[in-house]
């Protein structure tokens, strides 16, 4: 089999016939699914990563073990850990959303901690001086400094579950990962390559906006 | 295809390389010359391959192996160029391959077709009892509860649940076949994509589903007590096992001895064998089939 001009025109085909755009298999539908998985993904996942990054970075402690326990999770084949999960607790929301999370927290980890760490240490001495608390230290001079690196940690951690998030499909649940997964069933390429070229949309909006939120976190230190 | 090719090479190599005839061991004669006996590359049809084997040897009959061949797209022309003389196949399936319109279900009428659709030269003899197919199945306490034996008595259940491979939503046997054939209707449909294997079962055993689609002969059917549901409207087209052999090879020793076999051979020896293959023991498939062969044949 050749990836020739005839799938592209067929995946074309595809993505334009308007019976692919409504119902519950329908793409707004299926994008929205992807969207909240992913949502919620990166919530939890920046719920378990951020304070731990905070701290780690603010007091300079566990920065080692961080680092290489991070490293490790990236490591994670995310569909081996989902049919782990799935095993564990069944199907259901709950397995691929850990799984993701899993995948989602040393991009969020690494991004706080590095953003603290970035700090002039000069800066935060001085801000000690002037009287300021260790939470003063932390919300008025660390977080402010270290925004664009923590978003930057979003930014990437968001990109990673978006593209990963279609595995979600393999075990009953929905998401733009359904055109993959019934594609493949039903040998339908020209569904299978629509549902990428989705994903990869997705993916490139999502980073458009971080992108965005970056250069205003810049620009708010720069004021 | 190069692809294909390849492992096909390197199919036929390594089984040249691991299970060549024992050249001690001369054919009696005016009996049949060496048979090479293939194989699909998956663990019970090894296993069938290798009971072959030892029935044939066991009457005296040289065989050659080689075995882990592939898909059908890779073993079918092998059997057709002669690299290999016999296959195990399963009716279904094969009538599919050979003729992708066919509509027959029911056990005989596939044999029947199948039979028709065999390309010049090669043949398949009569067909085991033994079935390798889709059955649902759900759990002991689910069946006791609802009354299930059959399919037909799903139709009883409200808003039954129903967990698959995602193709099982279009295929004839799948959701459309329960609403024509047996006039089910209202499925919820949960499409869980490793072909009945362990997150299906977990779905049906922790009560997610009601219904799971399980290859009859896994062994985690048994494992967790689960009850397949009868098909008494062959919704689920039959895949006896087969010997797909070619003509030449077809003597009548040879025919006899594959006869026996089939005859002997049942779902649930396949599910025992599997299971003995795949569980705490993990006994290799030549060990299985000598056992096999040792306790059903005379």
């Amino acid at each position: 089999m050749t990836f020739s001009a005839g799938v592209a025109g067929e995946t074309a085909a595809w993505l334009g016939d308007r019976a692919h755009w409504v119902g519950t298999d329908g793409v707004p539908h299926r994008a929205l699914e992807h969207i909240a998985y992913s949502a919620v993904t990166v919530a939890v996942a920046a719920l378990v990563a951020v304070p731990l990054g905070l701290w780690i970075g603010h007091t300079g402690r566990w920065q080692r073990l961080a680092v290489v326990t991070a490293g490790a999770l990236r490591a994670m084949p995310t569909l081996g850990l989902l049919t782990w999960f799935v095993l564990l607790i069944g199907v259901g929301l709950i397995a691929p959303i850990l799984a993701l999370v899993v995948l989602a927290v040393p991009p969020l980890l690494a991004g706080t901690y590095a953003g603290l760490e970035s700090v002039d240490r000069a800066t935060i001495d001085a801000a000690r001086d002037m009287g300021f608390t260790e939470w003063q230290v932390l919300s008025r001079v660390e977080i402010p400094l270290a925004l664009p690196l923590l978003v930057g940690g979003f930014r990437s951690a968001t990109l990673q579950v978006i593209a990963t998030a279609t595995v979600a499909a393999y075990v009953g649940l929905g998401g733009l990962g359904r055109y993959l997964i019934d594609g493949q069933a039903y040998r339908d390429y020209p569904q299978m390559v629509g549902g990428s070229v989705l994903v990869i949309a997705l993916a490139l909006v999502a980073d458009a906006v971080f992108v965005g939120a970056q250069r205003l976190s810049t620009l708010k230190e720069k004021s | 295809m190069r692809l294909r090719h390849l492992t096909l090479a390197l199919a036929v190599a390594l089984g040249v390389a691991a299970c060549g005839g024992d050249p001690t061991k001369q054919a009696p004669v005016g009996d049949s010359e060496t048979i090479t006996i293939g194989s699909a590359a998956f663990p019970e049809n090894e296993i069938i391959a290798e009971i072959y084997a030892e029935a044939l040897e066991s009457k005296g009959i040289v065989v050659d192996k080689k075995l882990n061949i592939g898909a059908r797209e890779v073993y079918i022309p092998a059997l057709e160029n002669g690299e290999i003389d016999l296959i195990p196949e399963y009716t279904g399936n094969l009538l599919t391959y050979l003729d992708p319109k066919a509509t027959a279900t029911a056990p005989d009428e596939v044999t029947a077709a199948l039979a028709k659709a065999v390309p010049k030269g090669l043949t398949v003899l009569d067909p085991a009892p033994a079935e390798d197919k889709d059955s649902l199945n759900v759990t002991a306490a689910f069946a006791k509860e609802n009354g299930t034996k059959t399919i037909a008595d799903l139709s009883k259940v409200d808003g039954l649940r129903l967990a698959a491979n995602p193709e099982f939503k279009q295929r004839a046997y799948g959701i459309p076949g329960l609403e024509k054939v047996y006039g089910i209707t209202g499925i919820e449909f949960t499409p869980i994509s490793d072909g009945g294997g362990p997150a299906t079962v977990k779905a049906l055993v922790s009560g997610k589903v009601d219904v799971a689609d399980i290859y009859s002969t896994t062994p985690s059917i048994r494992a967790n007590k689960l009850v397949t549901l009868d098909d008494p409207k062959n919704l689920i087209a039959a895949q006896n096992v087969v010997p797909f052999i070619r003509e030449g090879k077809a003597t009548a020793d040879v025919i006899e001895v594959l006869d026996a076999v089939s005859a002997a051979l049942t779902t649930d020896d396949l599910l025992e064998l599997n299971a003995a293959n795949q569980g705490e023991d993990k006994k290799s498939p030549s060990i299985l089939a000598k056992e096999w062969v040792a306790d059903n044949l005379k």
